[in-house]
């Protein structure tokens, strides 16, 4: 089975987000870049599932050379190759339609995303990706089995889950559940080194979406304390002040 | 031109978050002096229908068929694109849940179309300049977003947009839409939702507990008070990491961003990735021992406790201020 895997290089969780040129960009000074939590997800369940001599496993990212790094991460994790589309990925379209591209000219049985980036949070690439290739495609899952030629995968909705089966090749976007995130070992690191990594060229495409601007979520006001042995006062300033109960 | 509203049912029956999004998109087509017309997919009733002029649908579409009496991604989408062309619908708007965010990029690429999703306002029309405001940075950010495109696709977090009366005529048409056979290799073998209790994506009040409570044999007091207030329970990474609690209630940044009214944060420090996923939430409640807990920054209200003492007053707090009202 072969499985492609698509990555991400997203700020870490701990980071502090500020802009910078009046609020247009994303100020990286400072900021340490890591592989994207729900990839590294993806991976370790492409891994777990092509162990042993099942198959292989390809991660792909579209991203400057500044990505390498994460890339290299994920080949120590355990990918086999990597391949990198050159370009800045501009939105989740233009991710989605180089990555399409690729999947053309190399078929896999099984495309993995994260759920989505912790950057952008879209979850858009894994569906446009399953439309451009004209395959199912399945949001949000949290299990994700393999029997003969198709998968038993059980997906999100709220209150609950939804089981499906999907003939490959399809596109999954995974989430906690899916498999425990491996950590690189040494020989893993001392491989991905010498591992494959391909560059390619992006294809032309029209952008449909552009940032213009961000802002942080407005402060919040100094936190009106109630002692604790009067936490029925709580109760009430909830009730009269803050009419949320 | 026209607005389409993909209504979506769960167990044949409109959820609140579903009547967000009719009002949301009610106050686009009137942003753009348009029709709103509401696409409805499964085996919903007809009072339930019927129901969506009452939140401005000026026209609903009703897709019945026992092939999509369950969601299908690729299916629904192309019924959905299909109704969209028909209709010469510009903007389609969905709710931001689960199946949503499936839908959202499919129909997207349909329709050529620049995809807002996570909005959580109405977007600005400046004659050809269209943007959304939409979450960023898992909660920690707000960007706007420009659809450059002709058509557009915009998905609405729950909680982010009132409810809003505005009655227009809802009339009820069957709609037979377009699906093509490879539409449907991804099958539906069971749904297990567990009905009593409320869903964390959609509730108005959450409570949620952190590492402060000790162990999982001490939820009986969270899932109490969540119970008497109608909320979801939820909890931080470090306990559905140790498994305490299951991953489907982890908030924050590699979890769930939430947007409730009321947010009861309960043994709870307050980790950047934690506060993340509930910066959308309108009030915020924090119970802990230490004082200097970061969790304090963001409160709008707080106890400075012990929560094996606090909570259980809490609970009989809520039961005598229920009793009275």
């Amino acid at each position: 089975m072969k499985i492609l895997v698509c990555i991400s290089n997203v700020p870490d969780t701990t980071t502090k987000i500020t802009f910078t040129d009046n609020n247009t960009q994303f100020n990286t000074n400072g900021v340490q870049f890591i592989l994207n939590p729900y990839d590294e997800i993806a991976l370790s369940r492409a891994i777990e599932l092509t162990e042993g001599g099942k198959g292989s496993v390809t991660v792909i990212n579209v991203g400057e050379v500044n990505t390498e790094a994460t890339i290299r991460k994920a080949l120590a994790i355990g990918a086999d190759d990597a391949v990198r589309i050159n370009a800045k990925p501009h939105d989740a379209w233009f991710v989605a339609y180089q990555i399409a591209q690729y999947v053309k000219q190399n078929a896999f049985d099984l495309i993995l995303t994260g759920r989505e980036s912790i950057d952008y949070n879209g979850s858009k690439v894994a569906g446009m990706l399953g439309e451009l290739l004209d395959i199912p495609s399945v949001s949000i899952i949290k299990k994700l089995d393999v029997d003969g030629d198709k998968s038993t995968v059980e997906r999100e909705i709220e209150g609950g889950k939804e089981v499906l089966t999907i003939p490959f090749p399809f596109v999954a976007g995974t989430a906690e559940g899916v498999a425990e995130p491996k950590i690189p070992n040494m020989r893993g690191i001392m491989s991905a080194r010498t591992k494959p990594l391909n560059v390619v060229e992006a294809a032309e495409v029209k952008n449909n979406s552009e940032i213009l601007s961000y802002e942080t979520p407005a402060p919040r006001g100094q936190v009106k304390l109630v002692a604790a042995t009067e936490a029925e006062k709580l109760i009430g300033l909830l009730h009269t002040e803050a009419k949320v109960i | 031109m026209s607005v389409l509203i993909y209504t979506e049912n769960a167990e044949g029956k409109f959820k609140k978050s579903t009547f967000e999004a009719v009002s949301y998109a009610r106050a686009i087509a009137d942003q753009s002096n348009t029709n709103l017309v509401a696409i409805s997919i499964g085996d919903v009733a007809s009072d339930q229908l019927s129901s969506l002029g009452k939140y401005g649908a000026d026209k609903v579409l009703n897709v019945s068929n026992a092939q999509l009496k369950n969601f299908v991604n690729q299916a629904y989408a192309s019924v959905i694109a299909s109704a969209a062309k028909k209709e010469e619908a510009d903007i389609v708007v969905l709710s931001n849940s689960f199946s949503g965010r499936g839908l959202a990029p499919r129909i997207g690429v349909k329709l050529e179309a620049g995809v807002a999703d996570g909005a959580v306002a109405l977007p600005e029309i400046a004659g050809d300049k269209f943007t959304v405001k939409k979450t960023a940075f898992s909660g920690k950010a707000f960007a706007t977003v420009q659809l450059t495109s002709a058509n557009k696709v915009i998905a609405l977090v729950p909680n982010s947009y009132k409810v809003v009366e505005k009655p227009a005529a809802g009339t009820v048409e069957a709609f037979s839409a377009e699906t093509k056979e490879s539409d449907f290799k991804a099958m539906v073998k069971e749904i297990i939702r567990s009905t009593d209790k409320v869903s964390l994506p959609d509730a108005e009040i959450v409570v949620s507990g952190g590492r402060g409570l000790k162990g999982p044999e001490n939820w009986g007091m969270i899932e109490e008070l969540a119970d008497l207030l109608g909320a979801a329970t939820a909890c931080s990474k470090p306990v559905s990491d140790a498994g305490w609690r299951p991953h489907s209630e982890h908030v924050g940044q590699t979890g769930i961003a939430v947007s409730p009214n009321l947010y009861i944060a309960i043994g709870i420090s307050g980790a950047i990735q934690h506060l993340a996923g509930i910066s959308s939430s309108k009030v915020i409640v924090a119970i802990n021992k230490d004082p200097e807990a970061p969790i304090f920054k963001v409160a709008d209200y707080g106890i400075v406790g012990d929560a094996f003492e606090v909570v259980p007053q809490l609970i009989a707090a809520v039961k005598e201020h229920k009793a009275s009202a």
